[in-house]
């Protein structure tokens, strides 16, 4: 029956790793998944590789590099689903704040040798390049999500991966806020919840590591950081800019926190 | 254990050094205990083991969108009043796996059923809390004659059903309530087993129902003096004069449902976040989402319950997209809701008074402020005849 099982590929771009390490991670699940996909392509995970098409690709990280410009498009001709996993291929991650810097730069004074980087001057998101089916938010995805969409699409059913604010989720759990009982800058109430609350647990303001939420207020929330906690604009630029800074509307509302800052 | 005869509405001292037992009792009869404590700097409503469990010596301060909580010098065990947590959390909890199953053979096999109601005896609960059991009591159409009826839910039944309910009276009411405007507090006045008065060296015991005459009996009691009444009695009009804020009723209904398209409306969605914090802290929220999941296999399902709440997209998602777009939509139906929306639902308001919406709200958006703000615009409108009494 090996024929009728689904391909699935797993794809590599500008990143750390760390999604594809959440669906290694899955170490109670991941002999389930193994039997019910064929793992057609992940570098990763196994050195064989079976040709396209594939019938689900997941692809981790941004686009940063000429040559991933070209590659994204082959990936998403060899793919029938096509999924962005994680932060960096949601909103371009932590190395799309060059987007806002001068990268040439940057390029001088890291690297020794700056005439063998071949870089982008942006990083930007998967969907920036080509059409994606679905967004799995997080930095790192959370493995559980992971697990529902592959399940869902599998099954052909809806997946169960929430929009809503984390405060909802903060609340489900019963973790003392943060934001009302310490005064710490948490941005829950305008980041989609998904990592279970992982912060607030541990008694730390949410940073928003999976991108805004269905409807962000984000103005009225920096308003009450500034009345309340003295946020200043340049800290409240810095908390948006951080692992989704480049994904709508964080991206406007940090360019207008720039903008006030140098006012 | 008792030299006094204790009966339905007796009063009588309980020592709090003696206040040991009476959670020890509850333990032997196979209760488990949800009392106030201490979670992260937050009264909260969990499981306690013993009294020392409790934020003895505790006050809390709230203003909208502050919360803090200091240990001042006395002995006291019920200074402060409700934190973030709610009783709902154990009559309906926040998210609950309902059942699972899976497929052996084209035959479906149940692995878990419906989850088991658990005996739980509920220490310091406050007379706004009292109320809100009732509220819920009959939004899942419990022990009452509801027409209103809209779930009947087992869990939630046989919880209740299980439970007893011992109630503190408030003494020093927060800065965020403003029981004594919806009328339910701070003195507990029914659906109780038992209720607390603390006083300095003790507690009045008030008997309640037949299950709290028979705890009571069990506890080392003693005669109460006139003056210790008097006190307890003296206390608790102190502190219904000492609400932190205050809601004016009357007409309320005839104001939402005139105010509809108020401007007013636009500015509190400037500053509302849509956070749902203010509909997951609420004691008479009610809303759930059930979802079914399969594995990765395809052939283990299970189906999990979870508190939803009106400040999603998903609560009110139709035919291609959220029925209340707009976060102004979302406010006003919350605050309807509560207000107004309820009486025609339920036949009583869905505000308790507790304030918790107030003090959890991250950016302070205050229920008692915005009915003000809309009445003082809308005074004109509330004296004419010319307006619609109900809408639904
Ligand atoms: S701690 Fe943060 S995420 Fe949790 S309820 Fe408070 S503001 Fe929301
Ligand atoms: S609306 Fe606010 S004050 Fe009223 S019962 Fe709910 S949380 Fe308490
Ligand atoms: S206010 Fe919203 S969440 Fe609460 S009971 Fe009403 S509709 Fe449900
Ligand atoms: S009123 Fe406050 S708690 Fe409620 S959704 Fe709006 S911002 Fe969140």
């Amino acid at each position: 029956m090996a024929e009728d099982k689904i391909k699935l590929a797993v794809y590599k771009f500008s990143s750390c790793d760390g999604c594809q390490l959440s669906l290694l991670n899955l170490e109670d699940e991941l002999l389930d998944l193994v039997g019910a996909v064929e793992i057609a392509y992940f570098l990763e995970a196994r050195r064989q590789v079976l040709d396209p098409p594939y019938d689900v690709g997941l692809v981790e990280g941004s686009v940063s590099t000429p040559e991933e410009a070209e590659r994204i498009i082959q990936v998403r001709k060899d793919c029938k689903t096509l999924i962005s996993i994680g932060a960096c291929a949601t909103s371009g991650g932590i190395q799309a704040l060059r987007n806002w810097a001068d990268a040439e730069l940057y390029k001088q004074t890291v690297y020794a040798h700056p005439e063998y980087i071949d870089s982008l001057d942006t990083a930007t998101p998967i969907g920036a390049h080509v059409f994606v089916d679905y967004e799995l938010r997080g930095c790192p995805v959370n493995q559980y999500q992971l697990l529902e969409l592959i399940s869902a699409l599998l099954t052909g059913r809806r997946p169960n991966i929430p929009t809503h604010s984390l405060c909802v989720d903060c609340k489900r759990r019963g973790y003392a806020c943060v934001a009302v009982s310490k005064k710490q800058p948490c941005l829950g109430p305008i980041t989609q919840a998904g990592c279970n609350a992982l912060c607030p647990k541990f008694s730390r303001a949410c940073y928003g590591c999976f991108g805004p939420m269905e409807q962000p207020n984000i103005h009225s929330l920096g308003k009450m950081f500034a009345e309340k906690q003295d946020c200043k604009p340049h800290q409240m630029k810095h908390l948006l800019r951080s692992y989704n800074g480049y994904l709508e509307p964080f991206k406007q509302a940090s360019e207008y926190y720039e903008q006030i800052e140098q006012e | 254990m008792t030299k006094i005869t204790i009966d339905h509405n007796t009063k009588a001292i309980l020592d709090k050094k003696d206040f040991a037992r009476l959670i020890k009792i509850l333990q032997e009869q196979g209760y488990t205990v949800i009392g106030p404590h201490i979670v992260d700097d937050v009264v909260s409503l969990r499981p306690i083991d013993s009294v020392k469990d409790l934020p003895i010596g505790y006050e809390d301060e709230q203003e909208k969108g502050e919360y803090s909580v200091k240990k001042v010098d006395c002995q006291s065990y019920f200074q402060y009043v409700v934190g973030q947590d709610n009783p709902r959390r154990y009559f309906m909890p926040p998210s609950q796996r309902l059942m699972s199953f899976h497929v052996d053979k084209k035959q479906f096999v149940i692995d878990q059923g419906p989850p088991q109601a658990p005996k739980l005896a509920f220490l310091g609960l406050r007379a706004c809390d009292l109320a809100s059991i009732q509220i819920q009591d009959r939004v899942v159409g419990y022990g009452v004659e509801s027409t209103f009826r809209c779930e009947s839910d087992t869990y939630y039944g046989e919880t209740r059903r299980q439970s007893i309910l011992i109630a503190v009276n408030c003494t020093r009411p927060g800065n965020t309530c403003f029981c004594s405007s919806m009328n339910t507090g701070p003195k507990a006045k029914e659906n109780f087993d038992i209720a607390l008065t603390e006083l300095r060296q003790s507690f009045i015991v008030e008997v309640g129902s037949e299950k709290g005459k028979k705890l009571a009996q069990k506890l080392p009691l003693k005669e109460a003096s006139e003056s210790d009444l008097e006190l307890a009695e003296l206390k608790l009009q102190n502190a219904a004069k000492h609400m932190g804020r205050q809601m004016e009723t009357e007409q309320v209904r005839k104001l939402l449902n005139n105010t509809i398209e108020d401007s007013h409306w636009d500015k509190v969605a400037d500053k509302c976040l849509s956070c749902g914090n203010c509909t997951m802290v609420c004691p008479t929220c009610f809303c759930c989402t059930v979802t079914d999941s399969t594995d990765i296999t395809g052939t283990k399902i299970s189906r999990t319950k979870e508190w939803e709440s009106c400040f999603t997209h998903q609560f009110s998602y139709a035919s291609g997209g959220p029925q209340r777009n707009t976060i102004k939509g979302r406010y006003r139906q919350w605050m309807r809701h509560k207000l107004c929306t309820w009486w025609d639902q339920f036949g009583s308001s869905g505000c308790v008074g507790c304030g918790r919406c107030i003090t959890w709200c991250p950016v302070g958006i205050d229920i008692t402020e915005e009915v003000e703000t809309l009445r003082q615009s809308n005074k004109s409108l509330l004296n004419s005849n010319n307006l619609q009494e109900v809408t639904t």
